[in-house]
C-alpha cells in the first residue's frame, strides 16, 4: 500500500532528517520526495511504500503527529487512494 | 504521480475548508423482528441492530484515520417502525423507540432514524399508534429520530395526517420545553420521502432496500465557498462550472469512503448522497455561498435563483463521480445549522416565506426553523400542507422540521447545541388556517402523477 506523507510548518534544521529516520525505523521505503519553502514555510510531500512496514497506518499517523507537535509541524500520513480519487478520473 | 499542488489542495480542503464525510449510515431491515409480543419484538430489534452495526463506528474511525478524512457521524437507519410494530399486540410504541435508543447507545452511533410511518394515502392502526407515540418516544430517548411521510406525487396529500402532525409537534415541544422544544429537532414531516436518505432526522430504511446497506452523505459548503472566491464577478456559466468541479472532487472522496466502508463491513454499498450540508461553524455555510454569488445577505431578491443554480450544479458535478447517487442530493438549508442562515434570519432578511420559496429549488424543505411557542397546531399543519404541496407538484422531496419553542417570542434565540446550532424565533402569519386544516380528507394527486 502506498501513502502520502505531508509536512507543513516553519522551516528549521533537521525536519527531513528526523522524518526520514522515523520512516526508516518502521521499514518504510520513500519513493518520491517533493519539497519547497515559501516565505519561510516548509512544505514537503512524500510518496511512501508501506508494503514492508511493521506498523499500521493508524499507528504511524499517531507517531508522525507526535513527532510534528514536538517541533511545531503539521505532519500527516494518508492513503494515496484519497488523492487519486479526488484528482484523477 | 500526483503533483504537490493537488495534494496540498486536498489538505487545505480538510484543514481550512471543513471538508468531511458528513455521515456513514447503515440501513438495517427490521422486518424480520415483527413479533406478536411487543417485548419479544423489542428484544429482536435490539439484538439485530447491535449485531449488524457492531463494528460500524470502529470501521468509520479506522477509515477516518487511514485516509485522513474526518467522518463526522456514524448512524443507523431502520425499517419504519410502524411496519415492524404492526404485528405486536400493543398500542404503545414508545418501548420500540426505547429499544432503538439502547441499541444506538450500545453501538456508539450518534443517531438512529426510522421511528417512522408512511401515511401518504392513509393511516393504518399501526401508523396511528406510531404517530400518537411520537411525543413520548422522542422525549424519553436521546438518539432516536422520527419521520412521517404525509404526501407524495403519486398519492397526493393525506390532510388527516397533516392535521394530526400539527398537534404532535406541539405536544412534543411541550414535553421537551426545558430544552427549548428540542424534541422537535428529531421529527421530520415529509412529502416524497426517500428510502435511502443517510441524513438525519429523516433517515429510514425503506421496504425496497436490502437486508442491510451502507449509504454515505458527503458535504463541503466551505469548499464550494472557497472555490467561488476565485471567480468573483465572473458570469454564472463560470460559477456553475466551478461548483460542478468542486462537487465532483467531494463526491469522489465520498464514493471511495463508501466503497471502503461497504467492503470492510461486508455490507452492500447503497448510494452516495450528494448534499451540501452546512454546520454552525464559520466557513461551513450554504448561505455564505449564495452571498458569494453577489447577494448582500441571504434571503434578499435573487436568493432563490442562486440556490437553484447551486443545487443543480452540485448534482451535475457529483453524479459522474459516484456509481450510485441517491438520498436527497442537493443543498440543505437548515436555518439553525448554518452560520450564515442564522445571521440572515436574525437580521430579518431571511423570512419564513422566502425560505418556503427556496425549498422549491433545493433538496429539502423548511428545516430547523424556530417559531413562536404560541403558534397554533393548525398553523403548523398549514405550513406542512404548503410544503407538502410544493413537493407533490414538483415531484421532489420536501420536509418540515419546525420547533415551536415553548415560551419564546419572535427575535428570541433557541440554543440546541452541537451540529444543531441555534435558531432565532421567526414570525409566522398571524391569520388562522384552522378551518382549512379541519376539512381533513386527501388532496388528490396532481396530473404529473399520471405518467403511465
Amino acid at each position: 500500500m502506498k501513502a502520502i506523507v505531508t509536512v507543513i510548518g516553519k522551516d528549521h534544521v533537521g525536519i527531513t532528517a528526523s522524518i526520514c529516520t522515523l520512516l526508516a525505523q518502521h521499514n518504510i521505503n520513500i519513493l518520491d520526495i517533493n519539497q519547497t519553502i515559501l516565505q519561510e514555510y516548509f512544505t514537503m510531500v512524500m510518496l511512501v511504500d508501506l508494503g514492508a512496514c511493521d506498523a499500521t497506518i493508524g499507528e504511524l499517523s499517531t507517531l508522525l503527529e507526535q513527532n510534528g507537535q514536538e517541533r511545531n509541524l503539521s505532519i500527516r500520513i494518508q492513503r494515496e487512494d484519497i488523492f487519486n480519487a479526488m484528482h484523477r478520473i | 504521480m500526483l503533483n504537490q499542488s493537488e495534494i496540498m489542495q486536498t489538505i487545505q480542503m480538510i484543514d481550512q475548508q471543513h471538508l468531511d464525510v458528513r455521515t456513514i449510515t447503515m440501513g438495517i431491515s427490521l422486518l424480520s423482528c415483527a413479533r406478536s409480543d411487543p417485548k419479544q419484538a423489542c428484544d429482536a430489534i435490539y439484538d439485530k441492530i447491535t449485531h449488524y452495526a457492531e463494528h460500524l463506528v470502529k470501521t468509520g474511525e479506522d477509515i477516518e484515520q487511514e485516509f485522513g478524512i474526518p467522518i463526522v457521524n456514524k448512524r443507523i437507519s431502520v425499517t419504519p417502525i410502524a411496519l415492524v410494530a404492526a404485528a405486536s399486540d400493543t398500542n404503545d410504541y414508545a418501548p420500540f423507540a426505547q429499544a432503538l435508543d439502547r441499541a444506538a447507545k450500545q453501538t456508539g452511533v450518534n443517531f438512529i432514524g426510522g421511528f417512522s410511518a408512511l401515511v401518504q394515502k392513509g393511516m393504518t392502526q399501526a401508523d396511528r399508534n406510531l404517530i400518537a407515540s411520537i411525543p413520548e418516544a422522542l422525549s424519553t430517548t436521546d438518539l432516536v429520530c422520527a419521520s412521517v411521510n404525509v404526501g407524495s406525487t403519486k398519492a397526493g396529500i393525506d390532510m388527516d395526517a397533516v392535521a394530526q402532525m400539527g398537534y404532535t409537534i406541539k405536544e412534543l415541544a411541550e414535553r421537551t420545553a426545558d430544552q427549548g422544544g428540542f424534541g422537535c429537532a428529531k421529527l421530520v414531516v415529509f412529502c416524497n420521502a426517500v428510502e435511502d436518505n443517510p441524513f438525519m432526522a429523516g433517515a429510514f430504511h425503506g421496504v425496497g432496500e436490502p437486508e442491510k446497506v451502507i449509504n454515505v452523505g458527503v458535504s463541503g459548503p466551505g469548499v464550494v465557498y472557497h472555490a467561488l472566491q476565485s471567480v468573483k464577478g465572473q458570469p454564472f456559466d463560470v460559477v456553475a462550472e466551478t461548483i460542478k468541479k468542486t462537487a465532483f472532487r467531494i463526491t469522489r472522496m465520498g464514493q471511495l469512503v463508501a466503497q471502503e466502508a461497504s467492503r470492510r463491513l461486508d455490507t452492500p454499498f447503497g448510494i452516495v448522497d450528494l448534499s451540501l450540508a452546512p454546520t454552525p461553524a464559520v466557513g461551513d455555510s450554504v448561505a455564505r455561498i449564495l452571498e458569494e454569488m453577489g447577494l448582500e445577505v441571504c434571503g434578499t431578491h435573487g436568493t432563490t435563483a442562486a440556490l437553484a443554480l447551486l443545487n443543480d450544479a452540485v448534482k451535475k458535478g457529483g453524479v459522474m463521480a459516484s456509481s450510485h447517487v441517491g438520498g436527497l442530493s442537493g443543498a440543505f438549508i437548515p436555518v439553525s445549522e448554518d452560520e450564515g442562515m442564522i445571521a440572515a434570519a436574525s437580521s430579518g432578511a431571511l423570512t419564513l416565506d422566502k425560505l418556503e420559496a427556496m425549498t422549491c429549488v433545493c433538496s429539502v424543505g423548511l428545516d430547523m426553523i424556530a417559531v413562536p411557542g404560541d403558534t397554533s397546531a393548525e398553523t403548523i399543519s398549514a405550513i406542512i400542507a404548503d410544503e407538502a404541496a410544493i413537493g407533490m407538484v414538483n415531484s421532489k422531496t420536501t420536509a418540515v422540521r419546525l420547533i415551536p419553542a415553548p415560551g419564546k417570542q419572535i427575535g428570541d434565540m433557541v440554543e440546541f447545541g452541537g451540529l444543531l446550532g441555534s435558531a432565532p424565533v421567526q414570525a409566522v402569519h398571524p391569520y388562522s388556517s384552522a378551518l382549512f386544516v379541519a376539512r381533513g380528507g386527501r388532496i388528490p394527486a396532481p396530473m404529473q402523477s399520471l405518467k403511465n
